[in-house]
């Protein structure tokens, strides 16, 4: 155990903290921002009577002073309190729950394939000639700055309707992730194979390296053993954008493909300005963001013992 | 890193010919947006129930949609909308960025923890939940996504702007100018603002794509113009339902943004990779 270890963790568990702590401060300032929380509450339609509007405010405590209001916000967050659906008229906690599984499923698995798509990249590129190198430095451009949705319609109209090899929009089950979850992988893996492909690159010229091959070991011996662990550090590095990458993405992919799941639940609580579900599902992904990056803090030193071994110097 | 290394390689540039296409491809866009009357074939707005669904071909380059509207037409339009949109989104970006970072280097320890401290907070959203937030709180509409998507990039400019900003402080010439008595006001924007300028367009040439990306984006949820205006991501939506019958309407619009976007990526890498040099 490193001596600053301890420290080290409370400082970024602290870290985290301030970081949902301001969010959620961002969030409660946004519905104050909003103003006419009353007819925000009632949507559209007849002007509330005084009688309703008077009802209103006492059962919000909408006249309490903000620092009430903002204790209170703050209260029920931490109860686990996500509030209760402008429009749907649904206890928000539950909404989210509702919704997350198949928002989970598409997450994972776009996870799991841009990790791979960018270890296939990386290994089938690295060290090769130029050619190769520069069809494929392209090929991550593309796939960096193409707009997802944009991918997610011609995949749709490949492969759904044109060859029917995949259930078009809307379908459960495993084989209706796949269209979806390569969308949403695409940009992630492009980032991450140009990091991965750099980093392999580095640490096959560095001494080690260069003596593993020297001891008659091969290609695949060297990487399977050594190098690629280097060019894996940089992705576990970029766990927490790869996590905004997909979370952003999903709300775009859900919609295009019709799927159930929180991005297409944030989308049309952003367009009913239901403020309450949407600044949930904000504060739901700041928080899987401080938890990716605080345990991608706790890993590290267990992926490169570099750390380790300065640590017991 | 302590190990050594034996070559120090490079990281392979665009060559020059991949900028000169990637600049010829933004300048067309700039005709299409200002003079949309010369490229265009059809009446955009103008509906045909005679020929409803026809396929790509030599009278409609990009066939046409539900109600016989010319997609080539209506993506030529949309342009204006789509890239107005995102050049707004960027301009608030790039100037709340720079009024944020300026003021966070120069306004003293507890300005600038404060404010950092608050860009921190809101870097660990994606731009687009940013983004939906903003637009929640002031509702959809052409206006507002440009509002919403430039609010939304402010915190990873002020970042950039307030790193530049906080080394030509401290650099020699700007020193020479404060002991000679310059206020501050002027060498601010005499020697900072031009300095941090430059990494600042370096970024806003990549965040120039990302906003037309998140514009389309958000069109596409429905927040932005309403129907029945031309636009590219509310061109996608009306199509993504029309796949089975008619994949040209989803397909072109979006085929046009890709293209814009990897542009203005391309550009913004040569310029990142000059600016190095």
């Amino acid at each position: 155990m490193r001596p600053g270890l301890g420290r080290h963790i409370l400082l970024r568990l602290l870290s985290g903290v301030f970081v949902l702590w301001g969010a959620a401060t961002l969030c409660f300032l946004t519905v104050s921002l909003r103003g006419d929380t009353v007819g925000a509450i009632l949507g559209p339609g007849q002007p509330p009577t005084p009688e309703l509007r008077r009802q209103i405010i006492a059962e919000y405590g909408l006249d309490d002073p903000w620092l009430v209001q903002y204790g209170r916000r703050l209260r029920e967050l931490l109860t686990g309190d996500l509030g209760w659906s402008y429009q749907r008229d649904q206890p928000v906690a539950r909404l989210l729950a509702d919704q997350i599984g198949p928002t989970l499923q598409l997450a994972v698995a776009a996870a799991l394939l841009s990790v791979l798509l960018a270890v296939a990249a990386t290994l089938l590129t690295a060290g090769r000639g130029r050619l190769v190198r520069a069809a494929v430095s392209g090929l991550e451009l593309l796939a960096v700055s193409l707009p997802n949705f944009w991918v997610g319609t011609v995949l749709l109209a490949l492969f759904s309707f044109t060859f029917p090899i995949f259930p078009a929009v809307g379908a459960p089950g495993p084989a209706g992730l796949v269209l979806p979850a390569f969308a949403l992988a695409l940009p992630a893996a492009g980032v991450l194979a140009q990091v991965m492909r750099q980093e392999l690159e580095t640490a096959e010229t560095r001494p080690f390296a260069v003596s593993v091959l020297a001891r008659g070991a091969g290609l695949f011996h060297l990487r399977a053993r050594h190098t690629l662990r280097h060019a894996a550090l940089p992705v576990v590095t970029l766990s927490g954008w790869v996590l905004g990458s997909l979370a952003g993405g999903a709300v775009l992919i859900e919609n295009i493909f019709a799927r159930p799941g929180l991005g297409r639940l944030l989308a049309s609580a952003a367009a009913s300005r239901d403020l309450p579900v949407v600044t949930a599902i904000v504060l739901l992904s700041a928080a899987a963001f401080v938890v990716i990056n605080l345990v991608v803090d706790l890993l590290y030193p267990l992926i490169d013992p570099r750390l380790r071994a300065e640590a017991a110097r | 890193m302590t190990a050594t290394t034996f070559t120090a390689r490079r990281a392979p540039a665009a060559g020059r010919p991949v900028f000169a296409a990637g600049l010829a491809v933004l300048a067309l866009a700039l005709l299409v947006v200002l003079f949309p009357a010369l490229f265009a074939t059809h009446d955009p707005d103008a509906t045909d129930f005679a020929r409803t669904f026809q396929p790509p071909g030599a009278d409609h380059f990009f066939g046409t949609d539900q109600l016989g509207r010319d997609v080539f037409s209506r993506v030529v339009y949309g342009a204006r909308v789509s890239l107005t949109i995102a050049l707004g989104a960027t301009a608030i970006g790039v100037l709340g960025g720079m009024l944020l970072g300026l003021l966070s280097a120069v306004g003293g320890r507890i300005v600038d923890g404060v404010l950092m401290r608050c860009v921190d907070v809101l870097l660990a959203f994606p731009e687009l939940i940013l983004a939906l937030l903003v637009v929640a709180v002031i509702g959809g509409g052409a206006v507002n996504i440009a509002v919403a998507i430039g609010t939304a990039a402010i915190p990873a400019y002020a970042r950039v702007v307030r790193g530049q900003a906080g080394t030509v402080i401290l650099s020699e010439y700007v020193e020479a100018a404060r002991v000679l008595g310059v206020r501050r006001s002027v060498y601010l924007a005499r020697h900072v603002v031009p300095n941090v300028a430059g990494p600042v367009v370096v970024l806003a040439s990549i965040g120039g794509g990302t906003a037309i990306v998140t514009a389309a984006g958000l069109s596409l949820l429905g927040l932005g113009p309403p129907q029945p205006t031309a636009e590219w991501g509310a061109m996608l939506a009306e199509g993504k339902d029309l796949l089975g019958t008619a994949w040209w309407i989803a397909v072109f619009p979006g085929m046009t943004v890709a293209l814009v976007v990897v542009a203005f990526t391309l550009v913004g890498r040569n310029l990142q990779v000059r600016s190095l040099r």
